[in-house]
């Protein structure tokens, strides 16, 4: 019995020493950090062809995700310090500055002064919002993605009506479609964010660029500006008038429906970012071919500050170098950024799939694409841009940029007021 | 017509024999040492973490940087945000409204797959079929299906299903509870159908002696008999609505508005969207309160201290 006993001990010994084994195996096996075979996290869909051959040829072990998700994973990964080499983001704000704040990328800035290039074949504007207190933190590498406003043409042809130049042409509109059983805009309103681009474009319209910027830097009751309150206010008015197809808060966008709204001619215009276009065309190749989309900037608001041509969206997603990668992974990466980064064939391979790199002087390339119109359309609207507004959303804090979404998903719910909105975003300042 | 005191007339089969181990005989029981794997595995999944949110919440942590002490800071803001009390709220409703739709639709149908019969057999297998997906499986489905101009009001040309299902405020809490049932009741089902296998022949025979219809057998028998069967489905039940946010966190990501972001899909969002792990290990410290207080209660509630009710069947 005794024997029993010790034996059974040594089982349970044995056993706890082999989880607490296990345990630690499982905490530092997926490391990123050692090694010399530099990695990549990218998000799946759009430009994740372009990635993987880029990847191949440079031997950089890529793996994709999708947005939400590789959102939060990546975050654990840098906090955990098991980032890969090369970090994906969406430019000044949001994820790259919490990186940057907490010392986790590397300071690019001596490599674009060793050889210029690294940043300055990018449209400015564009390779800015890699720039964080003037240090060069993160370089692009897809296309640019500035928010468009669609149409169907064959529906404006119907009631014989002409794509709105102002914001009171677009008011108009809204009562001669729903006339003709035609929703006036398609909107993903479940995934809250298409609602921001009505925010982004009509402030921006109305107050400038000074608006957001104010908000952006944290001033006290910034979300108070008449031009933010004016936006909500014509946002709400736009609601009343069934300017949004019915039921739009239960359209999600994740499955295409709103953009399928458009091209199956139940809506008449669509706001959103020139992703659409790929969608659109893979969807329904003949509804491109037979020249039955238009598109056009967002409206002007008459007495506005803001320029006819600033545009918001995302300018483009940005590479950074992880900070905690082995010196030989630093090399690999930044030797990619220079020479496999929007070389000639990833350059073109970009714009086969439909998407405009922000680089310099490519109008030749653009000329000889399968759909050179667009194409060209997007890279003139972001190349002249005043000013190209990254998404709120990205640009905020994540718990504002959170708390923005919620406010205004009720603002088009018409739960909440645009002083309320105002007061409860005032609230999220410093946070 | 009797057929409670038919329930409690002990079935002698036997088994006091069987069961009360070593009273007499300390050294015939498993040692106690058996159970360290199980106690170490615990104490490193379960009592480590759960200490580790503790200290966390009252931590100011962004998920990144180096956390830093803010006392009861987290606290303080949790418990002085209107948004805190709607997400209880919010679970309140959801815990209630779930527990009174799938437990009489468990129950019955629990009831009627125990019985023998082909045709109970296939139903049950389609009874069974959503136990098979994944909760974001059946959130997108559900999605797809609801939306108001591509999903069923198209596909069966029913104009009415064509509502604004997750889009109104309402409207969209109610849904998310049908979709949770739709994925749980299943599970329920399978419980009840055991306990109601479980139950003696004799009991029901003597009751038909006794002249018992159906429905007198199914309130005094059945019910009675599945007491202990209703209290862990209803535990599974209750406790469960303060974790399961998966389903949720697919088909309506909280929304429209705040409208269905109940306490858990909160803390997912506070501490992994909104990188505020500090303030998501406080709502964590408080569903964990909750949930123990809720399983302790529910435990009390049926006096499983007190013995088996059918004494040795």
């Amino acid at each position: 019995m005794t024997l029993g006993k010790r034996r059974v001990a040594l089982i349970a010994a044995g056993f706890a020493a082999l989880l607490t084994f296990t345990a630690a195996c499982g905490s530092s096996g997926p490391s990123g950090a050692s090694g010399s075979t530099p990695s990549a996290w990218a998000l799946t869909g759009g430009d994740e062809q372009t990635f993987r051959t880029s990847f191949t040829d440079a031997k950089i072990d890529g793996q994709f995700f999708g947005n939400d998700a590789y959102k939060q994973k990546i975050r654990s990964a840098v906090g955990a310090g098991q980032a890969p080499t090369l970090l994906f983001s969406w430019g000044n704000g949001g994820l790259l500055r919490s990186w940057v704040d907490a010392g986790k990328v590397m300071d690019l800035t001596p490599e674009v002064q060793k050889d210029p290039t690294l940043a300055s074949r990018y449209l400015p504007s564009v390779a800015q919002t890699g720039v964080i207190d003037g240090k060069t933190y993160a370089v692009p590498n897809n296309g640019m993605q500035p928010v468009v406003l669609f149409y169907n043409k064959e529906l404006f042809t119907r009631i014989g009506a002409q794509p709105p130049k102002t914001w009171d042409d677009l008011m108009a509109l809204v009562p001669r479609f729903n006339q003709a059983n035609i929703a006036p805009f398609s909107i993903g309103g479940q995934s809250k964010w298409p609602q921001l681009m009505w925010e982004e474009y009509l402030v921006d319209r109305i107050g400038g660029p000074d608006v957001f910027n104010a908000i952006a830097a944290n001033k006290p009751d910034a979300w108070s500006d008449p031009a933010v309150i004016q936006a909500n206010t014509m946002i709400q008015q736009l609601v009343d008038a069934g300017g949004f197809i019915k039921g739009f808060n239960s359209i999600a966008t994740d499955s295409n429906a709103d953009t399928a709204l458009l091209f199956t001619g139940k809506a008449a215009m669509y706001l959103m970012g020139s992703w659409a276009f790929p969608t659109i065309k893979q969807a329904d190749p003949d509804f491109i071919s037979g020249d039955k989309l238009g598109y056009v900037t967002f409206p002007t608001v008459t007495g506005g500050k803001g320029a006819p041509d600033d545009i918001v969206g995302n300018p483009a997603n940005y590479w950074s170098v992880s900070a905690g990668a082995s010196d030989q992974q630093k090399q690999a990466a930044v030797d990619y950024l220079r020479t496999g980064v929007m070389n000639d064939s990833y350059v073109d391979s970009l714009l086969a799939n439909g998407s405009v790199p922000p680089v310099n002087g490519i109008e030749a390339k653009l000329a000889k694409t399968q759909d050179p119109q667009y194409l060209s359309y997007v890279y003139g609207l972001a190349s002249k841009a005043p000013n190209f507004q990254l998404s709120w959303d990205q640009a905020l804090s994540p718990g504002q940029a959170d708390a923005l979404l919620n406010n205004l998903d009720q603002l088009f719910l018409k739960e909440i007021t645009p002083q309320q909105f105002s007061a409860n975003m005032n609230a999220t300042i410093g946070q | 017509m009797d057929a409670p005191t038919i329930a409690s007339e002990p079935v002698e089969l036997g088994s006091k024999a069987v069961g009360r181990p070593g009273a007499g005989h300390p050294r015939t029981g498993p040692s106690p040492l058996m159970a360290v794997p199980a106690l170490v595995f615990f104490g490193v999944f379960a009592l480590l973490p759960l200490g580790g949110v503790v200290v966390l919440s009252l931590m100011r942590w962004d998920g990144i940087g180096d956390p830093s002490w803010t006392g009861f800071g987290n606290w303080v803001t949790t418990l002085s945000d209107p948004a805190t009390y709607h997400a209880i709220w919010l679970s309140l409703q959801v815990m209630v409204v779930s527990w009174l739709f799938q437990t009489p639709v468990s129950l019955l149908l629990g009831v009627l797959l125990a019985g023998r019969g082909r045709y109970r057999a296939v139903l049950g297998v389609l009874y069974f079929l959503p136990l098979l997906l994944s909760a974001a499986a059946i959130a997108i489905a559900f999605k797809a299906l609801l939306d108001p101009n591509f999903g069923m009001s198209r596909a069966f040309g029913v104009a009415a299903l064509s509502q604004d299902w997750l889009g109104d405020p309402t409207l969209a809490l109610y849904v998310v509870i049908f979709v949770i049932g739709w994925q749980f009741i299943p599970f329920h089902t399978l419980l009840y159908q055991a306990g109601v296998r479980q139950i003696p022949r004799q009991l029901y025979e003597a009751a038909e002696i006794d002249g018992a219809g159906r429905v007198r057998q199914f309130l005094s028998i059945t019910l009675p008999q599945l007491r202990y069967t209703i209290i862990t489905s209803s535990t599974l039940m209750l406790v469960g609505s303060l974790t399961y946010f998966d389903l949720v966190f697919v088909l309506t990501g909280g929304g429209p508005g705040d409208a269905t972001r109940f306490l858990p899909l909160d803390m997912y969002l506070n501490g992994f969207s909104n990188n505020d792990m500090g303030r998501a290990s406080t709502l964590a410290v408080l569903l964990v309160v909750a949930g123990l207080a809720l399983s302790l209660g529910l435990a009390r509630l049926a006096g499983f201290q007190r013995g088996s009710q059918l004494e040795g069947a």
